[in-house]
Protein backbone atom coordinates (compact mmCIF):
# COMPACT_ATOMS: atom_id res chain seq x y z
CA UNK A 1 0.00 0.00 0.00
CA UNK A 2 1.36 3.98 -0.89
CA UNK A 3 1.95 5.66 1.75
CA UNK A 4 0.59 9.32 1.55
CA UNK A 5 3.81 10.64 0.60
CA UNK A 6 5.23 11.80 -3.00
CA UNK A 7 7.19 9.93 -5.35
CA UNK A 8 8.68 10.13 -8.57
CA UNK A 9 6.56 9.83 -11.87
CA UNK A 10 6.07 6.27 -13.79
CA UNK A 11 7.75 6.21 -16.68
CA UNK A 12 5.00 5.16 -19.30
CA UNK A 13 1.54 6.33 -20.53
CA UNK A 14 -0.68 9.44 -18.83
CA UNK A 15 1.94 11.31 -16.75
CA UNK A 16 -0.07 14.60 -15.37
CA UNK A 17 -3.57 15.29 -14.84
CA UNK A 18 -4.94 18.80 -15.07
CA UNK A 19 -8.21 19.98 -13.88
CA UNK A 20 -9.73 23.07 -13.71
CA UNK A 21 -13.17 24.16 -11.96
CA UNK A 22 -14.55 27.51 -10.45
CA UNK A 23 -18.80 27.72 -9.19
CA UNK A 24 -19.74 24.95 -7.71
CA UNK A 25 -16.08 23.90 -7.48
CA UNK A 26 -16.67 22.44 -3.37
CA UNK A 27 -18.95 19.88 -3.84
CA UNK A 28 -17.28 19.04 -7.44
CA UNK A 29 -13.91 18.08 -5.83
CA UNK A 30 -14.81 16.92 -2.27
CA UNK A 31 -16.38 14.12 -4.34
CA UNK A 32 -13.54 13.55 -6.93
CA UNK A 33 -11.20 13.35 -4.29
CA UNK A 34 -12.82 11.31 -2.37
CA UNK A 35 -13.30 8.85 -5.12
CA UNK A 36 -9.63 8.66 -6.00
CA UNK A 37 -8.25 5.32 -5.59
CA UNK A 38 -5.20 5.01 -3.22
CA UNK A 39 -1.98 4.69 -3.99
CA UNK A 40 -3.17 6.93 -6.97
CA UNK A 41 0.16 7.63 -9.30
CA UNK A 42 -1.03 10.76 -11.27
CA UNK A 43 -0.04 14.11 -10.33
CA UNK A 44 -3.28 16.34 -10.00
CA UNK A 45 -3.20 19.96 -10.71
CA UNK A 46 -6.22 22.09 -10.14
CA UNK A 47 -6.91 25.49 -11.05
CA UNK A 48 -9.95 26.70 -9.11
CA UNK A 49 -11.19 30.18 -9.29
CA UNK A 50 -10.95 31.92 -5.74
CA UNK A 51 -11.34 35.57 -4.25
CA UNK A 52 -7.95 36.66 -4.04
CA UNK A 53 -7.71 36.77 -0.20
CA UNK A 54 -9.17 32.98 0.06
CA UNK A 55 -7.92 31.06 2.75
CA UNK A 56 -7.50 27.65 2.51
CA UNK A 57 -8.85 25.69 5.46
CA UNK A 58 -10.81 23.69 3.22
CA UNK A 59 -7.07 21.90 2.69
CA UNK A 60 -7.53 20.07 5.88
CA UNK A 61 -11.04 18.61 4.93
CA UNK A 62 -9.87 17.33 1.62
CA UNK A 63 -6.95 16.06 3.04
CA UNK A 64 -9.12 13.67 5.65
CA UNK A 65 -10.88 12.80 2.73
CA UNK A 66 -8.47 12.17 -0.13
CA UNK A 67 -5.79 9.46 -0.31
CA UNK A 68 -3.55 12.02 -2.27
CA UNK A 69 -1.61 14.89 -0.28
CA UNK A 70 -3.54 18.08 -1.27
CA UNK A 71 -1.56 21.67 -1.12
CA UNK A 72 -0.58 24.54 -2.34
CA UNK A 73 1.80 25.18 -4.98
CA UNK A 74 5.19 26.71 -3.85
CA UNK A 75 7.04 28.64 -6.29
CA UNK A 76 9.81 26.11 -8.56
CA UNK A 77 8.20 23.10 -6.52
CA UNK A 78 9.14 19.87 -8.04
CA UNK A 79 6.18 17.82 -9.46
CA UNK A 80 5.43 14.99 -7.82
CA UNK A 81 2.98 11.88 -7.56
CA UNK A 82 0.63 11.43 -4.31
CA UNK A 83 0.07 15.05 -4.63
CA UNK A 84 -2.84 17.53 -5.68
CA UNK A 85 -1.34 20.51 -6.51
CA UNK A 86 -3.52 23.74 -6.08
CA UNK A 87 -3.19 27.19 -7.49
CA UNK A 88 -2.32 29.72 -5.51
CA UNK A 89 -5.22 32.31 -5.18
CA UNK A 90 -4.43 35.53 -7.23
CA UNK A 91 -1.30 34.07 -9.16
CA UNK A 92 -1.27 32.09 -12.42
CA UNK A 93 0.11 28.43 -12.24
CA UNK A 94 2.38 26.98 -15.03
CA UNK A 95 4.21 23.69 -16.05
CA UNK A 96 7.93 23.95 -16.69
CA UNK A 97 9.48 21.82 -18.72
CA UNK A 98 11.47 20.02 -16.20
CA UNK A 99 8.45 19.11 -14.22
CA UNK A 100 8.54 21.77 -11.60
CA UNK A 101 6.15 24.72 -11.43
CA UNK A 102 6.08 28.51 -11.36
CA UNK A 103 3.87 31.50 -10.92
CA UNK A 104 3.05 34.27 -12.17
CA UNK A 105 1.03 37.46 -11.69
CA UNK A 106 0.51 38.07 -15.59
CA UNK A 107 -2.68 40.07 -16.38
CA UNK A 108 -6.17 37.98 -15.67
CA UNK A 109 -6.66 35.54 -18.61
CA UNK A 110 -11.15 35.29 -19.30
CA UNK A 111 -11.44 37.80 -16.41
CA UNK A 112 -9.18 35.08 -13.80
CA UNK A 113 -6.16 34.87 -12.34
CA UNK A 114 -5.69 31.89 -11.53
CA UNK A 115 -6.66 30.98 -14.85
CA UNK A 116 -7.34 27.15 -16.37
CA UNK A 117 -5.99 28.19 -19.72
CA UNK A 118 -3.14 29.69 -18.32
CA UNK A 119 -2.30 25.74 -16.78
CA UNK A 120 -4.20 23.69 -19.41
CA UNK A 121 -1.88 25.76 -22.50
CA UNK A 122 1.48 25.14 -20.28
CA UNK A 123 0.95 21.57 -19.03
CA UNK A 124 0.23 20.66 -22.76
CA UNK A 125 3.21 21.84 -23.84
CA UNK A 126 5.16 20.16 -21.96
CA UNK A 127 3.09 16.68 -21.54
CA UNK A 128 1.46 16.63 -24.50
CA UNK A 129 -0.33 13.39 -25.38
CA UNK A 130 0.63 12.01 -22.08
CA UNK A 131 -1.82 14.85 -20.42
CA UNK A 132 -5.30 14.91 -19.18
CA UNK A 133 -7.48 17.49 -18.87
CA UNK A 134 -10.89 17.73 -16.32
CA UNK A 135 -12.80 20.41 -16.54
CA UNK A 136 -16.14 20.71 -14.01
CA UNK A 137 -18.18 22.88 -13.00
CA UNK A 138 -18.02 26.64 -13.66
CA UNK A 139 -19.87 29.80 -14.24
CA UNK A 140 -17.07 30.55 -16.97
CA UNK A 141 -15.59 29.98 -20.30
CA UNK A 142 -11.99 30.23 -18.80
CA UNK A 143 -10.92 26.26 -19.57
CA UNK A 144 -11.96 25.82 -23.36
CA UNK A 145 -9.12 27.12 -25.32
CA UNK A 146 -6.68 24.87 -22.85
CA UNK A 147 -8.54 22.09 -23.40
CA UNK A 148 -8.65 23.02 -27.04
CA UNK A 149 -4.91 22.87 -26.87
CA UNK A 150 -4.53 19.70 -24.87
CA UNK A 151 -6.64 17.71 -27.82
CA UNK A 152 -4.42 19.39 -30.45
CA UNK A 153 -1.37 17.57 -28.82
CA UNK A 154 -2.84 14.28 -28.67
CA UNK A 155 -4.14 14.41 -24.89
CA UNK A 156 -7.31 13.04 -23.31
CA UNK A 157 -9.70 16.00 -22.54
CA UNK A 158 -12.73 15.45 -20.66
CA UNK A 159 -15.78 17.70 -19.71
CA UNK A 160 -17.85 16.89 -16.98
CA UNK A 161 -21.83 16.43 -18.50
CA UNK A 162 -23.21 19.59 -18.29
CA UNK A 163 -26.71 18.19 -17.30
CA UNK A 164 -25.21 17.01 -14.21
CA UNK A 165 -22.76 20.29 -13.29
CA UNK A 166 -23.94 22.30 -10.76
CA UNK A 167 -22.90 25.35 -12.89
CA UNK A 168 -22.67 23.88 -16.32
CA UNK A 169 -21.46 27.06 -18.32
CA UNK A 170 -18.06 26.08 -18.26
CA UNK A 171 -17.86 22.58 -19.58
CA UNK A 172 -20.62 23.16 -21.92
CA UNK A 173 -18.60 25.88 -23.26
CA UNK A 174 -15.47 23.15 -23.88
CA UNK A 175 -18.07 21.00 -25.76
CA UNK A 176 -19.47 23.88 -27.85
CA UNK A 177 -15.61 24.40 -28.91
CA UNK A 178 -15.74 21.00 -29.66
CA UNK A 179 -12.21 20.37 -27.09
CA UNK A 180 -14.21 17.68 -25.26
CA UNK A 181 -12.87 13.90 -26.17
CA UNK A 182 -15.57 12.29 -23.09
CA UNK A 183 -18.22 14.17 -21.34
CA UNK A 184 -18.57 12.74 -18.18
CA UNK A 185 -20.66 12.88 -14.83
CA UNK A 186 -18.68 13.20 -11.89
CA UNK A 187 -19.40 9.67 -10.65
CA UNK A 188 -18.25 8.70 -14.75
CA UNK A 189 -14.94 10.52 -14.30
CA UNK A 190 -14.47 8.98 -10.34
CA UNK A 191 -14.86 5.28 -12.42
CA UNK A 192 -12.45 6.21 -15.38
CA UNK A 193 -9.63 7.53 -12.62
CA UNK A 194 -10.27 4.11 -10.76
CA UNK A 195 -9.72 2.28 -14.33
CA UNK A 196 -7.14 3.96 -15.15
CA UNK A 197 -4.95 3.49 -11.96
CA UNK A 198 -6.12 -0.47 -12.05
CA UNK A 199 -5.04 -0.39 -15.87
CA UNK A 200 -1.86 1.68 -15.32
CA UNK A 201 -2.23 4.80 -16.61
CA UNK A 202 -2.36 3.82 -20.48
CA UNK A 203 -2.42 6.04 -22.71
CA UNK A 204 -4.21 6.37 -25.99
CA UNK A 205 -0.41 5.92 -28.20
CA UNK A 206 0.89 3.42 -25.22
CA UNK A 207 -1.83 0.59 -25.09
CA UNK A 208 -0.85 -2.71 -24.45
CA UNK A 209 -1.03 -5.83 -26.30
CA UNK A 210 -4.07 -7.69 -25.76
CA UNK A 211 -5.21 -4.73 -23.40
CA UNK A 212 -8.85 -3.46 -24.14
CA UNK A 213 -8.78 -0.25 -25.43
CA UNK A 214 -10.46 1.02 -21.97
CA UNK A 215 -10.51 4.78 -22.93
CA UNK A 216 -12.41 4.62 -26.33
CA UNK A 217 -14.69 2.09 -24.64
CA UNK A 218 -15.93 4.69 -21.88
CA UNK A 219 -19.38 5.53 -22.22
CA UNK A 220 -19.80 9.02 -23.03
CA UNK B 1 11.44 16.08 -33.98
CA UNK B 2 8.67 17.31 -32.14
CA UNK B 3 7.43 20.99 -33.18
CA UNK B 4 7.03 22.04 -29.67
CA UNK B 5 10.92 20.81 -29.58
CA UNK B 6 11.73 23.11 -32.74
CA UNK B 7 9.45 25.48 -30.86
CA UNK B 8 11.79 25.72 -27.67
CA UNK B 9 14.91 25.88 -29.94
CA UNK B 10 13.57 29.04 -31.49
CA UNK B 11 12.89 30.72 -28.02
CA UNK B 12 16.44 29.96 -27.14
CA UNK B 13 17.46 31.32 -30.75
CA UNK B 14 15.35 34.25 -29.79
CA UNK B 15 16.76 35.29 -26.04
CA UNK B 16 20.28 34.61 -27.10
CA UNK B 17 19.48 37.07 -30.33
CA UNK B 18 17.43 39.85 -27.77
CA UNK B 19 20.75 39.47 -25.69
CA UNK B 20 23.55 39.97 -27.81
CA UNK B 21 21.88 42.71 -29.42
CA UNK B 22 20.48 44.75 -26.73
CA UNK B 23 22.17 43.25 -23.79
CA UNK B 24 18.30 42.74 -22.03
CA UNK B 25 19.16 39.08 -20.78
CA UNK B 26 15.55 36.79 -20.29
CA UNK B 27 17.87 33.74 -20.50
CA UNK B 28 17.21 33.03 -17.34
CA UNK B 29 13.56 33.73 -16.58
CA UNK B 30 11.15 30.77 -15.92
CA UNK B 31 10.12 29.34 -19.34
CA UNK B 32 7.01 28.62 -18.81
CA UNK B 33 5.33 32.80 -18.55
CA UNK B 34 8.14 33.45 -20.93
CA UNK B 35 6.95 31.15 -24.08
CA UNK B 36 3.45 32.17 -23.19
CA UNK B 37 4.23 35.75 -23.57
CA UNK B 38 6.74 35.15 -26.75
CA UNK B 39 3.57 33.07 -28.62
CA UNK B 40 1.22 35.70 -27.69
CA UNK B 41 3.95 38.68 -29.70
CA UNK B 42 4.13 35.71 -32.03
CA UNK B 43 0.33 36.42 -33.37
CA UNK B 44 0.21 39.48 -32.55
CA UNK B 45 2.83 40.33 -34.52
CA UNK B 46 1.79 38.45 -37.60
CA UNK B 47 4.54 36.44 -37.45
CA UNK B 48 3.91 32.05 -38.37
CA UNK B 49 7.23 31.06 -36.55
CA UNK B 50 8.88 32.23 -33.76
CA UNK B 51 12.41 32.85 -35.55
CA UNK B 52 10.38 34.53 -37.79
CA UNK B 53 10.17 37.32 -35.17
CA UNK B 54 14.05 36.96 -34.80
CA UNK B 55 15.54 39.71 -37.75
CA UNK B 56 12.67 42.03 -36.94
CA UNK B 57 14.23 42.06 -33.59
CA UNK B 58 17.65 42.36 -34.74
CA UNK B 59 16.95 45.09 -37.15
CA UNK B 60 13.91 46.64 -35.84
CA UNK B 61 14.60 48.44 -32.53
CA UNK B 62 11.10 50.03 -32.29
CA UNK B 63 9.45 46.27 -32.94
CA UNK B 64 11.90 45.59 -29.82
CA UNK B 65 10.92 48.48 -27.82
CA UNK B 66 7.34 47.33 -28.49
CA UNK B 67 8.51 44.06 -27.37
CA UNK B 68 10.26 45.03 -24.09
CA UNK B 69 6.97 46.94 -23.25
CA UNK B 70 4.63 44.05 -23.80
CA UNK B 71 6.59 41.75 -22.29
CA UNK B 72 7.55 43.03 -18.82
CA UNK B 73 4.90 44.71 -17.24
CA UNK B 74 3.17 42.85 -14.62
CA UNK B 75 0.47 44.27 -12.63
CA UNK B 76 0.04 45.03 -9.60
CA UNK B 77 -2.43 46.90 -6.89
CA UNK B 78 -1.55 49.54 -4.25
CA UNK B 79 -1.36 47.37 -0.67
CA UNK B 80 -1.17 44.23 -2.51
CA UNK B 81 -1.32 41.52 0.17
CA UNK B 82 -2.70 43.67 3.08
CA UNK B 83 -1.64 41.26 6.00
CA UNK B 84 1.98 41.72 4.56
CA UNK B 85 1.72 45.73 4.91
CA UNK B 86 0.19 45.23 8.13
CA UNK B 87 3.40 43.27 9.19
CA UNK B 88 5.98 45.96 7.84
CA UNK B 89 3.82 48.23 9.99
CA UNK B 90 3.98 46.07 13.57
CA UNK B 91 7.72 44.49 12.46
CA UNK B 92 9.82 46.36 9.99
CA UNK B 93 8.31 49.79 11.28
CA UNK B 94 10.05 49.89 15.05
CA UNK B 95 13.12 48.49 13.23
CA UNK B 96 13.93 51.34 11.24
CA UNK B 97 12.09 53.67 13.46
CA UNK B 98 16.47 53.18 15.40
CA UNK B 99 17.87 54.19 12.34
CA UNK B 100 18.97 58.34 11.85
CA UNK B 101 17.98 58.11 8.24
CA UNK B 102 16.68 54.92 5.95
CA UNK B 103 17.35 54.15 2.80
CA UNK B 104 14.75 51.81 1.13
CA UNK B 105 14.92 49.41 -2.31
CA UNK B 106 11.95 48.31 -4.14
CA UNK B 107 13.37 46.37 -6.38
CA UNK B 108 11.29 45.77 -9.79
CA UNK B 109 8.67 48.30 -8.35
CA UNK B 110 6.87 47.87 -12.05
CA UNK B 111 4.44 50.53 -12.31
CA UNK B 112 5.04 52.16 -8.83
CA UNK B 113 1.38 51.77 -7.12
CA UNK B 114 3.62 49.39 -4.14
CA UNK B 115 6.22 52.17 -3.70
CA UNK B 116 3.62 54.41 -3.37
CA UNK B 117 1.67 52.21 -0.76
CA UNK B 118 5.24 52.00 1.45
CA UNK B 119 5.58 55.88 1.26
CA UNK B 120 1.94 56.20 2.57
CA UNK B 121 2.45 53.97 5.25
CA UNK B 122 5.67 55.84 6.00
CA UNK B 123 4.25 58.92 6.41
CA UNK B 124 1.35 57.45 8.42
CA UNK B 125 4.32 55.99 11.30
CA UNK B 126 5.88 59.06 11.19
CA UNK B 127 8.96 58.08 9.08
CA UNK B 128 8.21 59.34 5.97
CA UNK B 129 10.75 62.60 6.30
CA UNK B 130 13.80 61.06 7.24
CA UNK B 131 13.33 58.10 4.70
CA UNK B 132 14.57 57.51 0.88
CA UNK B 133 12.74 55.40 -1.38
CA UNK B 134 14.71 54.34 -4.71
CA UNK B 135 12.27 52.56 -6.36
CA UNK B 136 13.70 50.49 -9.50
CA UNK B 137 12.47 48.77 -12.64
CA UNK B 138 14.34 47.98 -15.87
CA UNK B 139 11.66 48.49 -18.12
CA UNK B 140 11.44 52.68 -19.08
CA UNK B 141 7.62 52.45 -20.20
CA UNK B 142 6.41 51.06 -16.73
CA UNK B 143 8.86 53.41 -14.89
CA UNK B 144 7.31 56.24 -16.42
CA UNK B 145 3.77 55.46 -15.46
CA UNK B 146 5.57 54.91 -11.54
CA UNK B 147 7.08 58.46 -12.02
CA UNK B 148 3.43 60.21 -12.71
CA UNK B 149 1.31 58.47 -9.96
CA UNK B 150 -1.62 58.48 -11.93
CA UNK B 151 -3.67 54.88 -11.95
CA UNK B 152 -7.49 54.22 -13.32
CA UNK B 153 -10.10 55.25 -11.26
CA UNK B 154 -11.38 51.87 -11.29
CA UNK B 155 -8.57 50.86 -9.46
CA UNK B 156 -10.18 53.26 -6.09
CA UNK B 157 -12.14 50.22 -4.66
CA UNK B 158 -9.73 47.71 -4.43
CA UNK B 159 -7.32 50.42 -3.26
CA UNK B 160 -9.44 51.57 -0.54
CA UNK B 161 -10.38 48.45 0.51
CA UNK B 162 -6.15 47.38 0.48
CA UNK B 163 -5.71 50.19 2.39
CA UNK B 164 -8.15 49.84 5.20
CA UNK B 165 -7.26 45.93 5.29
CA UNK B 166 -2.95 46.99 5.39
CA UNK B 167 -4.20 49.38 8.92
CA UNK B 168 -4.53 52.37 7.08
CA UNK B 169 -5.03 54.77 10.10
CA UNK B 170 -6.36 57.69 7.61
CA UNK B 171 -8.87 57.93 5.02
CA UNK B 172 -7.27 56.86 1.34
CA UNK B 173 -9.08 59.64 -0.17
CA UNK B 174 -6.98 61.91 0.93
CA UNK B 175 -3.73 60.86 -0.64
CA UNK B 176 -5.34 61.06 -4.26
CA UNK B 177 -7.47 63.27 -6.12
CA UNK B 178 -10.00 62.18 -8.65
CA UNK B 179 -9.95 63.60 -12.39
CA UNK B 180 -12.24 62.19 -15.19
CA UNK B 181 -11.17 58.44 -15.19
CA UNK B 182 -7.60 59.04 -13.28
CA UNK B 183 -7.03 59.03 -9.84
CA UNK B 184 -3.72 61.19 -9.32
CA UNK B 185 -1.56 60.33 -6.13
CA UNK B 186 -0.43 63.74 -3.73
CA UNK B 187 2.55 65.12 -4.88
CA UNK B 188 3.80 64.61 -1.07
CA UNK B 189 3.98 61.01 -1.53
CA UNK B 190 6.49 61.23 -4.41
CA UNK B 191 9.28 63.69 -2.48
CA UNK B 192 11.32 61.24 -1.30
CA UNK B 193 11.32 58.85 -4.47
CA UNK B 194 13.52 58.06 -6.90
CA UNK B 195 12.44 56.11 -9.50
CA UNK B 196 15.59 54.65 -11.56
CA UNK B 197 16.37 52.35 -14.01
CA UNK B 198 18.29 48.87 -12.70
CA UNK B 199 18.29 45.59 -13.84
CA UNK B 200 18.62 42.78 -11.45
CA UNK B 201 19.92 40.69 -14.00
CA UNK B 202 22.38 42.77 -15.59
CA UNK B 203 23.43 45.42 -12.69
CA UNK B 204 24.77 45.56 -9.89
CA UNK B 205 24.37 46.05 -5.69
CA UNK B 206 22.55 49.10 -4.61
CA UNK B 207 24.63 49.89 -1.72
CA UNK B 208 23.81 50.12 2.30
CA UNK B 209 20.17 49.99 2.00
CA UNK B 210 17.97 49.40 5.38
CA UNK B 211 14.82 47.68 3.86
CA UNK B 212 14.63 45.94 0.39
CA UNK B 213 11.09 44.97 -0.94
CA UNK B 214 11.63 42.74 -3.98
CA UNK B 215 7.89 41.06 -4.24
CA UNK B 216 6.90 38.82 -7.31
CA UNK B 217 9.56 39.64 -9.15
CA UNK B 218 11.90 36.35 -8.41
CA UNK B 219 8.95 34.24 -9.46
CA UNK B 220 9.84 35.03 -12.87
CA UNK B 221 12.78 34.07 -12.70
CA UNK B 222 14.70 30.31 -12.78
CA UNK B 223 16.58 29.26 -9.30
CA UNK B 224 19.81 30.35 -10.94
CA UNK B 225 18.89 33.87 -11.76
CA UNK B 226 17.01 33.96 -8.16
CA UNK B 227 20.16 32.81 -6.58
CA UNK B 228 22.12 35.73 -7.61
CA UNK B 229 19.56 38.64 -7.35
CA UNK B 230 19.18 36.91 -3.49
CA UNK B 231 23.05 37.69 -3.04
CA UNK B 232 22.78 40.74 -5.03
CA UNK B 233 20.20 41.85 -2.42
CA UNK B 234 21.85 40.23 0.94
CA UNK B 235 24.84 42.39 -0.09
CA UNK B 236 22.82 45.53 -0.52
CA UNK B 237 21.81 45.36 3.02
CA UNK B 238 23.33 46.63 6.20
CA UNK B 239 23.33 44.53 8.74
CA UNK B 240 20.37 44.28 10.54
CA UNK B 241 18.60 44.92 7.07
CA UNK B 242 15.29 43.87 5.80
CA UNK B 243 14.35 41.61 2.93
CA UNK B 244 10.62 41.11 1.87
CA UNK B 245 9.53 38.90 -0.90
CA UNK B 246 6.57 38.01 -2.13
CA UNK B 247 4.08 35.74 -0.54
CA UNK B 248 4.98 32.66 -2.63
CA UNK B 249 8.77 33.41 -2.45
CA UNK B 250 10.82 32.35 -0.23
CA UNK B 251 14.86 32.39 0.72
CA UNK B 252 14.06 28.56 1.89
CA UNK B 253 16.00 26.77 -0.32
CA UNK B 254 18.78 29.69 -1.22
CA UNK B 255 22.20 29.61 -0.85
CA UNK B 256 21.78 33.07 1.50
CA UNK B 257 18.86 31.36 3.81
CA UNK B 258 21.64 31.12 6.23
CA UNK B 259 22.75 34.84 6.47
CA UNK B 260 18.88 35.49 7.24
CA UNK B 261 16.76 35.35 10.52
CA UNK B 262 13.13 34.86 9.87
CA UNK B 263 10.40 37.72 11.31
CA UNK B 264 7.97 36.08 9.64
CA UNK B 265 7.14 33.72 7.50
CA UNK B 266 3.59 34.49 6.04
CA UNK B 267 4.71 38.11 4.98
CA UNK B 268 8.33 36.78 3.59
CA UNK B 269 9.93 39.21 6.37
CA UNK B 270 13.62 38.06 6.89
CA UNK B 271 16.35 39.94 8.72
CA UNK B 272 20.17 39.89 7.95
CA UNK B 273 22.18 38.74 10.47
CA UNK B 274 24.64 40.64 12.48
CA UNK B 275 27.42 38.92 11.37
Amino acid sequence: MHSKQGHDMKKNGYKAIVMGVSAGGLAALSRLFSDLPEGFALPLIVVQHVHPTADRQIFDYFNSNCPLTVKEVEDKEKILAGYVYFAPPDYHLLVERDKTFSLSIDPRVTYSRPAIDVLFESAAYVWSSRLIGILLTGASSDGSRGMQLIKAHGGLTIAQDPATAEYPVMPQSAIDANAADKILSLDGIGKFLKTLSKTGYPDRQTKIQGQADFISDVET
Amino acid sequence: MKAIDIENIEITLLLDAIFNRYGYDFRHYARASIERRIRQLKGKSGCTTISEMIPKLLHDESFFQKFVREFSIPVTDMFRDPFVYQCIRKQVVPILKTHPFVKIWHAGCATGEEAYSLSILLKEENLYDRSTLFATDFNDTALDIAKKGIYALTNAKTFTANYQAAGGISSFSEYYHARYEAMALNNALKKNITFANHNLVTDSVFGEMHFILCRNVLIYFDKILQDRVLKLFSDSLVHGGILCLGTRESLKFSTIAEKFSIIDETARLYQKKAV
